[in-house]
């Protein structure tokens, strides 16, 4: 046959090895990423002109993230790289991508995946006030603008991002006010023996912590936030939360990163049609998978953090094995025992994600207790009352259904930030299983598509 | 509608280095302001000013949320009428952006 | 023991027809059962564009058009709920000489079904709607004419229906229907029996597997609305723009909801299936939309969409529905494949069946949309 067409969406570090174990094996795939430059989040680069040391971005992954750029700026001239392209739809065997406004229907007979995550958000009252952040977006301003998000940052929510960026900041030299996180310290101790499937990283994350405390900044776990405080105009200004002893405390604050671990993004997924399954323990639908990524529509792979949450050293595993599943399923000779060693690593780090999962749990227990005022979708301005209404008084019970009713999920967004908060809202409001509220389904485009669009041939 | 300049006028943003890059001037509600060659468009509004946008519902000042181009809470309008994404644009010399919503005559302006 | 049902009517499908039916018929006092296998209004009746125009119809449906009209006019007050109906007019625009000869005859023709169109050319349309296009040459505007919320008006009058007694099951498959000597016998899948002298089949694309069984098959399809809608701008554009071409690619559609967002659609239908209940957007078609709804409207350029969506939609091959009486079976009556355009009608169609229904007539014309029509059809197509 003629040489087989595989895409790649996403140049992060599962879409670079999966690139690269392609171009191994011969082929000349087409790698297409959204952004200017390869890297995906955790390993963004920083813009031309930069001068700080890639020691200072990347810290104890230095190695590996520079590992990663080298190899795809090898492997640039053995590729189809498509920067700046937005992969918006994909259908009948094509991905449409659009990039300046010219779009173009690609062709594939094997699709990679591997699109990443999002920081996955739970609501607090005042959340929607100017100065509140995202986990993930209080590192890409430090990363990649040398900026911090505020003058005086309170960081809130749990996983192990919260404490990294956290002691990110205080290195270089921001003022962090308070590192605030919803776990209680126990629950954190019961779940080390899980962590332990990777003792370098846990090992790295206790270092951290560590060196948090040294730092002076005011650490407090099993929190219960409370409340964003600001006004309309100015953003906040501050942040009350429950401690653990009981006592609520305030603090001042101009800037909030807040986070509770990631979720997949799985839009395109969606789009191509694959199986969604429930998964129990970390309460939320995620792409039915076999151990390689094959999803189940043949010829789709998901990789890195769009299919499982596993971290950056996952997403390289994982992107090696879809490629290779690939390979494998185009009737092309895969290296067996390769394989099999890459497979015993990704068992390795999905434990590792399930110990993680269960020392940072996202704090579903949160959502009943959410003042009716609270804005829960940020994109259309709709409150809590709103959506536990159309849920107890129209029956929507179902998460597409309680979207038409409230209109939650139907901004810009598309539910990326309300989505998993809105279902367990909704459990609450009406006593039904989690489970049963379903999934936002995703539709095209994947993100905003402009009207000025047109096609081009390619 | 009180003038844009009235409102969230103390910057964001805290540059913490990189200072040494080459300074390109943008438009901001009219007003010039430097920012540095490799700034997004986001960082360079947000190390002067307090706010990028307003909330279609309520008015609320907004001022970017994800910065990976996945929230679309950065989505501001050129004085042209054109629609930008403030985390994932680059500057370049002559951007002039508006933090205000036009009003109903968005239609039929140039 | 299964659960037994005896009730006057009994509804086969949830959507704007069927819930508006038994809405009126409640209103008549008569006794309903309204079935549904998915949610109220999930399908057609919910994904449809929204348009409330008579502008444009088939001229033998504007007897029928203009009692949805009026009833949409009080349904806030009816149902009890905003269902965001807006009577902002509607505009039909032209191209060419060619168009524009069609909407003056059209608008000669619906003078006589009580439709009073005014012809607006182009410079005129211009300084009256300032955001229409250059290329436009004139345009019929139909003053009382409007769109509302799909999400919410079939939903709506389900619930109102409830509230003034009709059992309503939502989630609930039918396994076998029939009629057993003077009554129908209806078995849904959770064991739930029903029984009524009269049944009304308002089952949208499923329609015709009902009609089928009752030995009245109708060469029905499937196809699926082409949807978008916009990020959200200042209200600016009110009443519903269409276009008066013969050329597909060329029929958009676009109207712009209070909250700001501009919802377009047309240009062609997409694909669907009455099997899977799934629908979906081809994405040339949003392409081509793009092209067309800046001709209408050039500022729409800049903006950007946000979703698309579509639907499970029914059609006869004359684009005509099928509603009335059946011709071989007492009591069965049918209300389903509105070919698109059936939302404007839902009200009057649920007012005029439960007429029927309830009286044995109807005071509105629907001979045209007669199931007899295809009782000599060779070639009918199986259910797709």
């Amino acid at each position: 046959m003629a040489d087989p067409r595989v895409i790649i969406i996403g140049a992060g570090p599962a879409g670079v090895r999966a690139a690269e174990t392609l171009v191994d094996a011969g082929l000349r795939p087409i790698v297409v990423d959204e952004d200017a430059r390869d890297g995906g989040q955790i390993y963004r680069r920083q813009p031309e002109g930069f001068t700080r040391p890639q020691s200072a971005l990347y810290g104890s992954e230095t190695a590996r993230a520079q590992a990663l750029h080298t190899t795809f700026d090898r492997l640039k001239g053995r590729i189809d790289y498509r920067r700046r392209h937005l992969a918006w739809n994909i259908a009948n065997g094509h991905v449409h991508l659009v990039s300046d406004g010219a779009a173009s229907a690609v062709p594939y007979d094997a699709l990679i995946i591997a699109a990443g995550a999002t920081d996955r958000l739970m609501p607090v009252k005042g959340w929607d006030y100017a100065g509140t952040y995202s986990l993930g977006a209080a590192q890409i301003a430090l990363k990649a603008q040398a900026a911090s998000i505020g003058r005086r940052v309170v960081f809130m929510g749990t996983g192990p991002l919260l404490q990294l960026v956290a002691s990110q900041y205080v290195q270089a030299g921001a003022e962090v006010v308070a590192l605030l996180d919803t776990t209680p310290f126990l629950t954190q101790v019961k779940a080390l023996p899980r962590l332990i499937a990777r003792p370098a990283v846990l090992l790295r994350g206790m270092k951290l912590v560590a060196g948090l405390k040294l730092s002076g900044i005011a650490i407090h776990r099993g929190v219960t936030p409370l409340e964003i405080h600001g006004d309309a105009e100015t953003g906040v200004s501050g942040v009350s939360v429950r401690l653990d002893s009981g006592e609520i405390r305030r603090f001042d604050c101009d800037a909030i990163g807040l986070g509770y671990h990631l979720r997949p993004e799985t839009q395109l997924a969606d789009l191509a049609r694959c199986d969604f399954e429930f998964d129990a323990k970390s309460r939320q639908f995620w792409p039915t998978l076999d151990i390689d990524g094959r999803s189940r529509i043949n010829g789709v792979y998901l990789a890195g953090d769009g299919a499982r949450t596993q971290g950056a050293d996952g997403a390289e595993i994982s992107g090696r094995l879809a490629a290779f599943a690939a390979l494998a399923d185009l009737s092309l000779r895969v290296p067996e025992q390769r394989v099999s060693a890459l497979r015993i690593a990704a068992k390795r780090m999905e434990r590792f994600r399930e110990g993680i999962a269960a020392a940072f749990p996202w704090p579903d227990f949160l959502a009943k207790a959410i003042p009716d005022e609270t804005i829960v979708c940020r994109c259309e301005g709709i409150t809590a009352r709103e959506l536990r209404g159309v849920a107890l008084e129209k029956t929507a019970h179902e998460l597409n259904r309680a979207k038409a009713f409230s209109r939650v999920g139907m901004g810009r967004c598309q539910g990326r930030y309300c989505g998993h908060a809105a279902a367990e809202i909704i459990s609450a409001a009406v006593g039904a299983p989690l489970e049963t509220i379903g999934r936002l389904r995703g539709q095209a485009p994947v993100k905003p598509l402009s009207i000025s669009t047109r096609s081009v041939l390619t | 509608m009180p003038p844009a300049s009235s409102f969230a006028q103390q910057p964001r943003f805290v540059r913490l280095g990189e200072t040494g890059r080459p300074v390109v001037t943008i438009l901001v509600d009219g007003t010039a302001v430097p920012a540095f060659v490799g700034d997004t468009l986001l960082v360079a509004v947000l190390t002067h000013f307090g706010k990028l946008r307003r909330s279609e519902f309520g008015g609320t000042a907004r001022a970017g949320f994800c910065l990976m181009a996945a929230c679309q809470d950065c989505w501001v309008w050129t004085e042209t009428g054109e629609r930008l994404r403030a985390c994932d644009t680059p500057v370049k010399a002559g951007l002039a952006i508006l933090t205000e919503q036009p009003d109903a005559s968005w239609p039929t302006r140039a | 023991m299964s659960e037994v049902t005896r009730t006057d009517v009994i509804v086969i499908g949830g959507g704007i027809m069927g819930a508006a039916t038994a809405f009126f018929l409640r209103k008549r006092g008569i006794a309903v059962a309204l079935i549904e296998r998915g949610l109220i209004g999930q399908q057609a009746s919910g994904t449809n564009f929204g348009n409330v125009r008579r502008q444009g119809r088939y001229l033998k449906q504007l007897p029928l058009a203009n009692r949805s009209r009026e009833i949409w006019g009080r349904l806030q007050e009816l149902l009890g709920e905003d269902v965001e109906f807006l009577p902002s007019g509607h505009l039909r625009l032209a191209y060419n000489d060619e168009m524009t000869a069609k909407i003056e005859d059209y608008t000669g023709q619906a003078r006589h079904y009580g439709l009073d169109l005014e012809i607006i050319s182009g410079n005129a349309l211009r300084d009256r709607f300032p955001f229409v296009g250059p290329e436009v040459r004139a345009g019929s505007y139909s003053p009382h004419d409007g769109h509302a919320n799909p999400r919410l008006a079939a939903p709506a009058f389900g619930r109102a229906a409830k509230r003034i007694g009709a059992a309503v099951f939502e989630n609930t498959e039918i396994v076998v229907v029939e009629k057993a000597g003077d009554e129908f016998r209806v078995e849904a899948a959770d064991g739930r029996l029903l029984y009524a002298p009269q049944l009304l089949i308002s089952a949208g694309a499923w329609g015709n597997r009902l009609s089928t069984q009752f030995g009245e098959p109708v060469p029905l399809t499937a196809h699926g609305p082409q949807m978008a809608v916009t990020e959200p701008l200042p209200y600016a554009i009110l009443p519903v723009i269409g276009v008066a071409s013969g050329i597909p690619h060329e029929v958009v559609y676009l109207r712009q909801v209070k909250r700001g967002n501009i919802v377009f659609g047309g240009g062609g239908r997409g694909p669907a299936s009455a099997d899977t209940s799934r629908a979906n957007v081809l994405p040339e078609n949003t392409l081509s939309q793009f092209t067309q709804i800046s001709r209408l409207v050039p500022a729409l350029n800049r903006l950007n969409i946000i979703r698309v969506w579509s639907g499970v939609e029914s059609y006869l091959p004359d684009d005509i529905p099928i509603m009335g009486p059946s011709a071989k079976v007492a009591g069965l009556h049918y209300a389903f494949g509105f070919c698109g355009h059936g939302f404007q009608l839902g009200p009057g169609v649920g007012d005029v069946m439960a007429e029927l229904i309830a009286t044995g007539k109807t005071e509105t014309p629907i001979e045209p949309f007669a199931i007899s029509r295809f009782r000599n059809t060779k070639d009918v197509a199986l259910p797709s």
